[in-house]
């Protein structure tokens, strides 16, 4: 058994990790303020909003993936412009998979916090208002603390979903070892080099890994749930 | 002296209809809104707040809130402001929802010991009964030091007998922090007791105004305060018959003739209006 895992290297399961939680801090960061955005705005623009930033979810990978390597390369403005002014390369680079990550994983940031926003109590956001307490503020002190369920699923199903990614990230980083190859890669290189045995290894310890992670927020939310009734009783 | 003349498009249940105000309100004042559901009470409270936008002129004293010009944002209104539904801050403990408004310990723990919940302080709004959540949300509407206090409906979904309690609460609060208060209210006692000034809301507009005594009496001026009602039951007590009403979870009873009592059904929605001496039951 240890010989087998001898021959296995790791490398890419923490470039997929690493990948995963820049992406999700990123996004995290970016998310709260359009999420409060879209959870609160009356605007007509919120639905073009909305489906913009739930493309993600229906376009087929390479198709995303297309675009980005388009704009990112230094041909475009955009990736001369990256190139040229802060010398970064978003093609075929960890720099351009985490911002790839960031469009491909949108959605799956957004949506939960946007609904966990829009269930708030909606005087308890003017209660904060009259308090004299700012937007800012009320997102910090009142918004974020009060839906922590939500907060918890967008972490974490961003988090898993960037781990779980393949065809943007082939796409725009290719396999280069230690820069760009990821686990999802790597099973894909082992099966077309047929070395099943790797390939079965590398796929069992992502359905583990993803099972434990989608095991544990339901099981937080399930308990959120439960403390949240108890109180009502 | 508050001075209010505001303007705005209400899209409401029954349609769309203008809210056209004109007050003056007297500091220290405690009035009394009263009017039907969709008669523009809470848009005309939450306008006030900032809440919501209108075109108009509101000033408070010397400062002007609204004009042409500009709306201060609510922000920096400083008001007071008690919700129907408490809107307390779910994660934070009694102590700490007054203490995010101010962090002035000591008006906070002055304000908990008034309204007896300082034993209370630590405990999360979750484990507090209506009564004592309403009674948190006016002490926090006190750490602003209002110098006008609103209030939605605070007490209509509370039980009769902490009601009672929470308007001597109220009162005090009015008289010790000397504010003008602004409360929109069905109850005919809680005008009673508390207001000393009341106007009546219809469809936008002012409808009556005056001393509760004058407006909720007085018929000669054509105005009716009506209120909505299921009838419980007709009850005989000695020659007298008596319409047992239920408006807003309190019991009403209202002597009526027999006549009367033949045109009404039990379980029937009746309203009550009020003519120079008796209420009518229809």
């Amino acid at each position: 058994m240890s010989e087998l895992f001898n021959n296995i290297s790791f490398e890419p399961f923490l470039l997929s990790f690493k990948l995963a939680l820049f992406t999700t801090l990123i996004l995290f960061i970016l998310s709260i303020p359009l999420a409060w955005y879209l959870s609160q705005t009356k605007s007509k623009i919120k639905p073009y909003l909305e489906a913009i930033t739930a493309l993600p979810l229906v376009l087929p990978p390479s198709v995303l993936g297309f675009y980005l390597l388009t704009i990112f390369s230094t041909n475009s403005p955009i990736g001369a412009f990256f190139d040229k002014f802060f010398d970064i390369k978003l093609v075929f680079s960890f720099t351009g998979l985490v911002v790839a990550s960031c469009f491909y994983s949108l959605p799956f940031m957004i949506q939960p916090l946007q609904s966990g926003f829009e269930a708030l109590n909606k005087t308890m956001l003017e209660a904060s208002y009259i308090s004299g307490k700012s937007i800012f503020q009320t997102i910090i002190y009142i918004a974020i603390p009060n839906s922590k369920p939500a907060l918890l699923t967008a972490l974490i199903v961003t988090f898993a979903h960037t781990v779980g990614e393949f065809g943007v990230v082939l796409m725009v980083g290719g396999s280069i070892p230690d820069k760009t190859k990821v686990a999802s890669v790597a099973i894909y290189e082992f099966v077309e080099t047929m070395d099943y045995n790797s390939a079965h290894i590398y796929s069992a310890i992502m359905l583990l890994l993803s099972f434990f992670v989608l095991l544990s927020v339901y099981i937080f939310n399930h308990k959120q749930r439960q403390k949240f009734t108890e109180f009502h009783r | 002296m508050i001075s209010i003349d505001i303007h705005k498009r209400l899209h409401g249940a029954i349609g769309d209809m203008n809210l056209n105000i004109k007050l003056e309100i007297q500091e220290g004042d405690f009035l009394a809104i009263a009017g039907e559901s969709g008669s523009g009470k809470s848009t005309l409270l939450r306008t006030i707040a900032g809440l919501e936008e209108a075109s108009g002129v509101i000033k408070i004293g010397n400062e002007v809130w609204l004009d042409t010009k500009r709306s201060i944002p609510v922000q920096k209104r400083r008001i007071g402001f008690v919700f129907q539904e408490y809107a307390l801050f779910e994660n934070m403990s009694v102590l700490e929802n007054l203490l995010f408004v101010d962090r002035d310990i000591e008006l906070a723990n002055e304000l908990l010991d008034m309204t007896e919940l300082y034993k209370l302080k630590d405990r999360l709004p979750n484990r507090l009964s209506g009564g004592q959540k309403q009674r948190v949300s006016l002490c926090r509407a006190m750490m602003n030091r209002p110098k006008l206090l609103l209030m939605d409906e605070p007490l209509s979904a509370i039980d009769p007998n902490m009601r009672n309690r929470l308007q001597n609460e109220i009162l005090t609060l009015h008289k010790k922090f000397n504010t003008t208060t602004l409360m929109v209210t069905h109850s005919l006692s809680e005008i009673y007791k508390l207001a000393n000034r009341v106007i009546i809301l219809n469809f936008g507009k002012v409808e009556a105004d005056g001393s509760p005594k004058e407006v909720l009496l007085n018929s000669n001026n054509g105005q009716k305060l009506s209120f909505e009602g299921e009838l419980l039951d007709i009850v005989k007590v000695d020659i007298l018959l008596l319409a047992i009403v239920l408006v807003n979870q309190q019991i009403i009873k209202i002597p009526i003739d027999s006549i009367e009592a033949n045109n009404l059904k039990k379980g029937q929605r009746i309203s009550i209006n009020t003519n120079s001496f008796t209420l009518n039951l229809q």
